[in-house]
């Protein structure tokens, strides 16, 4: 059973928790609302709301802009398959000490710099109308998965640079201690370092894939007809920009749960490793 | 604010801390008065770190009373900064701040939150090391120290910004017997200092020598207190008579 002081400190506490909610909820309200009466009384306003949600226009492009999103998602799962591989080959290949690897730490290392400098509509250009150029009979000619491939070339290099973050970030104590329990330079690193580098790169990988997410509609530019470029026909046909606020809207559903879900996951395994405490 | 002469430094009454289901302090009362240094003995899970954590306000208490100069600090109104700004904790881990020189770790508290000045936050920082014979490791990074330095730093970390109180827990556990000799070695300048100190250790010889009063707790509870020539060379408790036991079996005492 509590102890008076303790009752009193518990409703003390609860006063102030309401107090702080109480001012969160004002001064959201101020500013979230002043922003709304800002847009909504604007002289535009009208005509905004016709150019840009017309519901009944969005609900006639819906499903053919969906179709094109469908090409969307086709080219971020195989290009994640592929940033993945890439991307870990390459940052293992930078890290590591191994002198028969020299002249795949240098090739890493340019791999890297070239990639992570050129703009990635350069490279789509480069790989989806450069390489078929070459004529090679066995290199693919569709334009999704020359596109798939130019933008995992891109993308590879920078998730490369955040993993091998993430392993440099790992302090070399932990190296050590797995060292000196027998473990071979590949085993620390997979059994050690990795788990904990990969654990901790999550938020900017989780950023990089949000912006994979809307870098695939630049697969368009090969003559890929995806979500985006969908609604830019429309928009074309029409002159009314709702088909794009329809495919924004697509690509929203996509990434906000997807950041949640990973908060939700990092909090957790966070809450897990740490001691609690107040500081 | 001054305390009256009467007023004790800290004082808890019937605190009471669980984590989840598990009671880990069970309604404890101590008085530490000024100039005074109070050792905590006991097992490791007895709930000695339990209790430094939440005079230092680290844990939030379930009940009870925690007083800092004769204020309830567990009170939600006081701020835990300003309470800490005057109690200077050293932990069993060190917890220096790897990516600052020995200097920069030492100096932070003093500058960012006292307001004092770089140059008189280094000079200050610079005789304590001095006084603890770092003064040449001033400009290394910890991780290039020894475990017994890293501590001493830390200590003089939490000392720089001249604290009311200091506890210190299990400050030695880490390290090896030489290296807790010149940790120690500190510890017993500061007392000499007057410095008012609530220390949990498993050191029982350094315990014997430091302490005021020594608690020996067990299960959440402090189940023996008294000098340490009562509590370390004559129990009364049979549980205090194991752990001493146990401890002396260990090769400690």
């Amino acid at each position: 059973m509590p102890s008076a002081i303790e009752l009193e400190r518990r409703a003390i506490r609860k006063r102030l928790d309401r107090r702080r909610i109480a001012v969160a909820a004002a001064s959201s309200i101020v500013v979230i609302g002043g922003l709304v009466a800002i847009v909504v009384t604007s002289p535009g306003w009208p005509t905004f709301q016709q150019t840009f949600f017309d519901w009944g226009y969005a609900r006639e492009v819906l499903p053919g802009i969906a179709e094109g999103f469908k090409v969307d998602l086709v080219v971020v799962f195989f290009s994640t398959i592929l940033i993945a591989a890439m991307a870990m080959a390459i940052a293992l290949l930078r890290t590591t000490r191994a002198a028969a690897f020299a002249p795949f730490r240098i090739l890493a290392t340019l791999y890297v710099d070239l990639f992570r400098g050129i703009p990635l509509l350069l490279v789509l250009y480069l790989i989806g109308f450069g390489l078929p150029a070459l004529g090679i009979s066995w290199l693919p000619t569709n334009p999704a998965v020359l596109g798939t491939i130019a933008i995992s070339v891109t993308y590879s290099a920078y998730v490369a640079e955040v993993i091998r973050s993430g392993i440099l970030s790992i302090h070399p104590s932990q190296r050590a201690a797995a060292r000196s329990l027998g473990l071979t330079q590949s085993q620390t690193m997979r059994h050690v370092v990795l788990p904990q580098a990969l654990r901790r790169v999550v938020p900017p990988l989780l950023n990089d894939f949000v912006s994979l997410l809307k870098d695939v509609s630049l697969v368009s530019v090969l003559g890929v007809v995806e979500g985006v470029r969908r609604a830019q026909i429309y928009n074309a046909e029409s002159f009314n920009y709702t088909p794009y606020v329809v495919a924004a809207i697509l690509f929203l559903i996509l990434t906000i749960p997807l950041t949640r879900f990973t908060d939700h996951v990092l909090a957790r395994s966070i809450a897990r490793q740490n001691a609690q405490g107040n500081a | 604010m001054s305390a009256t002469p009467a007023t004790p430094v800290l004082e808890l009454r019937s605190v009471r801390k669980s984590f989840g289901t598990e009671l880990v302090l069970r309604d404890v009362d101590l008085v530490v008065a000024e100039h005074t240094v109070t050792v905590l003995i006991g097992s490791s899970g007895s709930g000695k770190s339990t209790l430094l954590r939440c005079v230092n306000q680290l844990e939030q208490i379930d009940d009870g009373v925690v007083l800092f100069d004769g204020i309830d600090i567990a009170d939600p109104r006081v701020s835990h900064d300003d309470v800490r700004k005057r109690i200077g904790i050293v932990f069993q881990a060190f917890n220096l701040f790897p990516h600052m020189t020995v200097l920069d770790n030492i100096t932070l508290a003093p500058r960012r939150v006292h307001g004092v000045g770089r140059a008189e936050a280094e000079a200050r920082a610079l005789e304590l090391l001095e006084r603890f014979t770092l003064a040449d490791k001033a400009s290394q990074y910890p991780d290039r120290l020894s475990g017994g330095q890293q501590q001493r730093v830390a200590i003089v970390r939490a000392l720089t910004v001249s604290p009311r109180l200091m506890l210190f827990d299990e400050v030695t556990s880490a390290l090896d017997p030489v290296l807790v000799n010149e940790v120690l070695a500190v510890v017993r300048d500061l007392r000499v200092d007057g410095m008012t100190m609530v220390i949990a250790t498993h050191e029982m010889g350094f315990a014997t020598q430091v302490a005021d009063e020594v608690c020996f707790l067990s299960g959440g509870v402090i189940v023996e207190r008294g000098t340490p020539e009562q509590v370390i060379r004559e129990p009364r408790d049979p549980r205090t008579r194991e752990f001493l036991r146990r401890v002396h079996e260990a090769g400690r005492l």
